[in-house]
């Protein structure tokens, strides 16, 4: 028991499976491959699935960013630095333009990704159509028969209920004109960034045990209808306190005195940035 | 603002982690392992059999460390189990080889062999006994040395238990009574090695049942005994506890078959249980007739609970039927594993600010009876 750990703590043999499934993954895009997820020291839907992504790909000479709903302070990303840092000694960068490895709770970096980085995204729930089916059976068939009639019905039961798609995060994808994929829960706001990506996309759902990847310049389409066309979150009219920003995905705060609503960059490695860039001087009193 | 603070985050949760170990220290009592494995040997069995690792001393660690939680340190054991190489597989186990250290029936009065009740809480009164509030290392010794004195004067009482016990099923095998298995060789599939897929095997299922949270199985278990099943009784035709010795092929000759060819790697104690289900089967020309079904339960270290409620998942998953829960293969295996369920319930507690922030921003819509989905 007193030994200290493997070098990024899963054993070679578990952390070569992980790496067949992420090339099968890779190489039939948007498809869910089943792999037989390892417990991690960290808590199911905690994140699990892309850790064991990141553990299986990271070398000494990866930098790694984790970020957590934008932050690369909040609780998951603290959690899952100091994992992967106490059990490889990796550097760690809050720059996203530094990483080469960047895994991420729910949200795409704002600054545009480059070839040379691969994104981690976590994934609660990896099946697009478990709304329409509870059955993995029968999920799967559907997917291999290309029977999408259920993603579509769901949007359109929102249509007629609601008005609008009513999808928060989490808006279904069609990948590459074959699979259907739940792109984990970015924000609509970060759907497009899925698109023809040049950085590789990987996703790890490690409590339903599947890996799936879009990778490099594939085709990524939101699902929608003719007359209903899929919309981003409205993010209009709004600009950061802190950084100034304009046109990015904000977090909605209350300020403590005076009870107004804010808002402020959820991306907090690019405000930091912006911030230091611009000139914008933030308002005295309420800096945080 | 919470504890997604832009800045400042890292340092907040260093600060609650300290707070924990004062939390558990802050009696200036530390507790020894070897308290814990000797005085909490139940939890240790239950932590080992959801933890899918026998070895007491790791889990006597994780239990101290998670503070007596069964989910933490199930937890703590199953990461472990992670980064350790899995090299060789055992022999199969015959279990009527095991070292029994108890051995009950509920099918028949007088089975071969014996009933041998070995120790127990079931015969006990659940009244809380004071005199153990007194009771230190000095007076254990004591009790103990007078029951082995007591132990050898008799020659009844045996600290080793019974080897070689017959099965009772074989009884009822060998009158007929029970439904007719065709023998199934296929090497088992290893779970935590091969995705699970569905329909499963039952190996798979087997295995994902033995290492399923105790109150989980339990529950799942007693829904199909009580209504949520074909309202059938089954009864325990067996139920076992004792030591079984692991045996390893030598690497150079894995197929190999005899005695003197194996490593014995150790022996651990598990509890088995064998249930008779009865079903009706066709006899033909419109007849049809009562037969019996087993139901197999087992599991590391005792637990006598989850076995018998193992056996009866077990025998529930065999005869698929979807109009009850407990009979559906996806809904039993996928939601009884400690480490998935408490993970996935405790991740509520996770920042969800992004994806609030997205729902919000469809409610507010849906609200205002904006329709940006409208064409403009």
């Amino acid at each position: 028991v007193k030994k200290l750990y493997n070098f990024a703590f899963l054993d070679e043999g578990s952390k070569r499976e992980i790496r067949r499934a992420t090339l099968k993954a890779i190489a039939i895009p948007g498809y869910q491959v089943p792999f037989a997820s390892r417990e991690m020291p960290i808590a199911r839907g905690w994140g699990t699935g892309g850790l064991q992504l990141t553990l299986s790909l990271v070398g000494r000479s990866d930098t790694l960013k984790v970020i957590d709903q934008g932050a690369d302070e909040s609780v998951n990303a603290v959690n899952i630095k100091k994992l992967v840092g106490a059990t490889t000694g990796v550097s760690v960068t809050e720059e996203t333009a530094e990483a080469t490895l960047i895994q991420s709770r729910h949200r795409i970096p704002e600054v545009s990704l480059r070839k040379d980085q691969i994104v981690v995204l976590q994934v609660p729930n990896p099946e697009p159509l478990r709304f329409v089916e509870p059955q993995e059976a029968v999920t799967k068939r559907l997917h291999a028969e290309k029977d999408y009639s259920g993603a579509f019905l769901i949007l359109f039961e929102q249509i007629v209920r609601h008005g609008r798609v009513a999808h928060g995060a989490d808006h279904p994808v069609m990948v590459h004109d074959r699979y259907v994929m739940a792109p984990s829960p970015i924000p609509r706001f970060d759907n497009p960034k899925l698109d023809s990506s040049e950085a590789l996309i990987l996703l790890g759902a490690g409590r339903e045990k599947k890996i799936y990847a879009v990778p490099p310049y594939t085709r990524v389409v939101s699902l929608d209808f003719e007359d209903r066309p899929f919309e981003v979150e409205d993010m209009s009219g709004r600009r950061c306190r802190i950084c100034g920003a304009a046109d990015v995905y904000f977090d909605e705060l209350v300020d403590d005195e005076t009870g107004e609503t804010y808002f402020c960059c959820n991306d907090t490695s690019f405000c930091a940035a912006h911030r230091a860039a611009s000139s914008v001087v933030p308002v005295p009193g309420r800096d945080r | 603002m919470g504890y997604v603070a832009v800045k400042g985050g890292a340092k907040a949760i260093e600060a609650s982690i300290e707070r924990l170990t004062y939390e558990r220290l802050k009696q200036r009592r530390s507790l020894d392992v070897e308290d814990v494995a000797g005085g909490l040997r139940l939890l240790i069995d239950q932590v080992m059999s959801e933890g899918s690792l026998y070895d007491r001393e790791v889990a006597a660690l994780a239990v101290k460390q998670a503070e007596g939680s069964p989910e933490e340190a199930v937890f703590l054991l199953r990461a472990y189990r992670s980064t350790l190489p899995r090299k060789y597989y055992s022999r199969t186990i015959e279990s009527e080889t095991m070292r029994a250290e108890r051995r009950i029936s509920a099918t028949f009065k007088d089975i071969p062999g014996g009933q041998l009740l070995g120790a127990s809480h079931d015969y006990t009164h659940r009244i809380l006994d004071p005199a153990l509030l007194e009771e230190d290392h000095r007076s254990a010794g004591e009790w103990l040395d007078r029951w082995v004195d007591r132990a050898k004067g008799t020659g009844a009482v045996s600290t080793n238990g019974h080897y070689y016990l017959p099965k009772v099923l074989d009884y009822l095998r060998r009158q007929g009574l029970m439904e007719a298995v065709p023998k199934d060789d296929s090497p088992p599939k290893d779970i935590t090695k091969e995705p699970l897929t569905f329909p499963s095997s039952r190996s798979e299922r087997l295995q994902i049942l033995t290492r399923g949270q105790t109150g989980a199985v339990t529950a799942l278990g007693y829904a199909s005994l009580r209504g949520y099943g074909p309202l059938l009784h089954p009864t325990v035709a067996e139920l076992r506890v004792g030591h079984v010795a692991i045996l390893v092929n030598p690497p150079q000759n894995s197929d190999a078959e005899s005695e003197a060819d194996a490593y014995y790697v150790g022996e651990i104690q598990i509890t088995e249980v064998e249930s008779v289900v009865p079903v009706t089967v066709s006899a033909g020309q419109n007849r049809s007739e009562i037969s019996f079904e087993l139901g197999y339960g087992v599991c590391f270290g005792r637990n006598e609970t989850k076995a018998v409620a193992m056996s009866l998942l077990d025998q529930c998953l065999e005869r698929p039927d979807a109009g009850y829960p407990t009979h559906d293969e996806e809904f039993v295996l996928l939601h009884i594993d400690s480490v998935e369920a408490s993970g996935f319930i405790s991740h509520l507690k996770l920042p969800h600010y992004v994806t609030f922030q997205s729902e919000l921003d469809s409610a507010r819509a849906s609200r205002d009876g904006v329709d940006p989905g409208a064409p403009t």
